[in-house]
């Protein structure tokens, strides 16, 4: 197969977590712990180092007439989060030993036996997904299955998912069935679907395109992510005048002084 | 495992009745906030919610900085390095003291051995730091960095103790090929040291880091040269007026960025102003800035023996703020990425529960 991707469709999604079960199982990650967090039934709360797939739970007060909800209850809209594999990935970038690498199918794949630990890649994620482990003192993230993709197999989480929320393919095929997915959910009444593919900021689009309902942010999907290298030009160009000043200045500093021994 | 008192008569009805109160008791928590009911105390009320003006539940979006200690307690060491290697290595060339110049050698070689070796204890073992040696990435200000210290590590001892030797043992070819081009590749590699820690964390997608970017590289450079000129000063140059000039330079300098800081009114770098982080900045910006430029200034117009205590006063003053200076842009960065708002796009002032 090609360049892959994943389509989450939240519209799909039951919220039975089975793709969090499947990826911790297939990957032999530990459990994160059992804490009540009291957002609705979100008790994973985030990517992390033993967590590369997330569920959220939206929970909304309910708009009478769409998706049949009615009455008292709230409603919920789920989406299955996951590391994005960026087409422009701060973390590959950042990363100063190579363990970071970009697969023959797209993905962003790091290499446990190469990782050394400085956590650079923590801070250079624009969605917060790369995570410390500090137990063994290296960074983790979702594989996109590597292993399982070098053989022909779908990543465990879309094998698991039952409600095929999320789908697993190729690329542009996945980005045409998106759009096509969201005009069908507009003329379904769901106006307030959209697809999720942060093309117009430095990352450059992602390959885990989130098709969800209302605004990103409820979902903490950031509207504007930027790969952090958008920053070095700015950096660099400051680093080289402050090392001319400080040049210049030491220089100047010694030239003028006049308690200097002449050789 | 919780109990709970079910009536045994007619279970549905109850349960129909503890419903009906529970959604009061949730729309009372919508709309004020706080629950007023005796004998009802849910945890965690207010409760956060999940929508575009809230974030996802509040629930931080990036990943916070998980380095240790010694990662800022490196800036500190790196930067007063770098510029200390600077200022031995022109010493040498403009012909100053002697003494200046070695002893700026031996601090640029001591924080190049001290370096590595906090870098290894926050990676956790020795080997794991050869593995940044593996490739050569210009995107990757952290390979950059780790490039220039293995480089400065060996151009600068190599100038200390090629240095010491010539000074003991009288002048031989081998031993002046090894200090000059120590000397010389110190000079490149010293100024990169005391920059490029801005550019590392400037690049990332920290917002009150990367917000600031343009400006970290020179604030940590010239926090690096007032350390050295301060770690100097100390150990017996109080009189050097090259070193006073560069220590006020530095101090002026720190004082108008902690003068910018303080007063750009830009959301992201609230960390820098508030709270426990932004005490320390402030200190920091304090010792590093106004009050050795106060204390230097006040040297020049006195006698000799109040200047130089004056002048020591000056360099401890700069030591610490370095080191704090440091320390403070940490833990901005820790606070920074516990914001919720800022990648989100979202107003700084929005709370993770509705009005």
């Amino acid at each position: 197969m090609s360049v892959t991707a994943f389509l989450t469709d939240s519209t799909l999604c039951i919220g039975c977590k089975a793709c969090e079960v499947a990826c911790k199982e297939w990957n032999q990650l530990s459990e994160d712990g059992l804490d009540w967090s009291g957002y609705s039934y979100d008790n994973t709360g985030a990517l992390g180092a033993s967590t590369w797939r997330h569920v959220k739970f939206v929970e909304e007060t309910p708009t009478p007439g769409v998706g049949g909800n009615a009455g008292e209850q709230a409603t919920w809209v789920f989406s299955s989060d996951v590391c994005k594999h960026c087409e422009i990935a701060g973390c590959l970038e950042a990363c100063p030993t190579g363990a970071l690498v970009r697969t023959e199918f797209g993905g962003v794949f790091l290499q446990p036996d190469v990782c050394n630990g400085c956590a650079y890649c923590v801070v250079a994620c624009p969605f917060g997904v790369v995570d410390k482990n500090h137990e063994d003192g290296r960074a983790f993230k979702c594989t996109f299955c590597y292993d399982r993709q070098k053989v022909g197999l779908q990543p465990a989480c879309a094998k698991a998912c039952p409600t095929e929320s999320i789908k697993f393919g190729e690329i542009n095929q996945l980005r045409a069935e998106a759009e096509e997915r969201v005009r069908v959910l507009e003329q379904r009444g769901m106006q307030d679907a959209s697809l999720y593919d942060p093309t117009h900021t430095s990352v450059g689009g992602i390959h885990t395109m989130f098709i969800v309902r209302g605004d990103a942010r409820s979902y903490n999907l950031p509207p504007n992510p930027e790969v952090p290298t958008h920053y070095l030009r700015k950096g660099w160009t400051s680093a080289a005048i402050s090392a001319g000043l400080l040049l210049g200045g030491t220089l100047l500093a010694f030239l003028t002084d006049g308690a200097r021994e002449r050789r | 495992m919780r109990h709970y008192s079910i009536p045994s008569s007619n279970p549905e009805a109850a349960d129909l009745e503890h419903e009906k109160r529970l959604l009061e008791i949730r729309r009372e928590a919508e709309a004020r906030g706080e629950i007023k009911v005796r004998g009802v105390r849910p945890i965690g009320a207010p409760f956060p919610k999940a929508s575009p003006q809230t974030g996802y539940y509040g629930i931080p979006l990036l990943k916070p900085p998980q380095w240790k200690a010694e990662i800022p307690l490196y800036f500190f060491v790196g930067g007063a390095a770098g510029a200390a290697a600077v200022i031995g290595a022109i010493a040498h060339y403009t012909g100053a003291d002697r003494k200046l110049v070695r002893d700026a050698r031996w601090i640029a070689a001591a924080g190049a051995i001290i370096s590595p070796a906090l870098l290894i204890a926050d990676l956790g073992r020795p080997e794991r730091f050869l593995a940044m040696l593996r490739v050569f990435k210009p995107q990757s200000p952290m390979s950059m960095g780790s490039w220039t210290l293995v480089g400065f590590g060996g151009a600068a001892s190599a100038a200390a103790f090629a240095g010491t030797l010539r000074e003991r043992y009288g002048p031989s070819f081998p031993v002046s090929v090894v200090e000059n081009a120590g000397n010389a590749a110190s000079i490149p590699l010293g100024l990169g040291l005391a920059t490029y820690t801005g550019v590392l964390i400037g690049a990332t997608a920290i917002p009150v880091w990367n917000q600031h970017i343009g400006d970290l590289p020179m604030h940590f450079a010239a926090s690096g040269l007032g350390a050295a000129v301060g770690v100097l000063e100390l150990i017996g140059h109080s009189r050097s007026r090259a070193l006073q000039a560069l220590g006020l330079g530095a101090a002026i300098f720190e004082t108008c960025e902690g003068i910018r800081i303080q007063g750009r009114t830009h959301a992201p770098l609230a960390p820098l102003k508030h709270g426990k982080s932004g005490a320390i900045t402030r200190v920091g910006g304090v010792l590093s800035g106004p009050l050795p430029t106060a204390l230097r200034i006040a040297s020049a117009f006195t006698g000799r023996g109040p200047a130089n205590s004056l002048r020591r006063w000056a360099a401890i003053s700069s030591i610490m703020g370095s080191l704090l200076t440091r320390i403070a842009w940490l833990q901005a960065g820790r606070v920074s990425a516990q914001d919720w708002r800022q990648p989100l796009d979202i107003s700084p002032d929005a709370r993770s529960w509705p009005d």
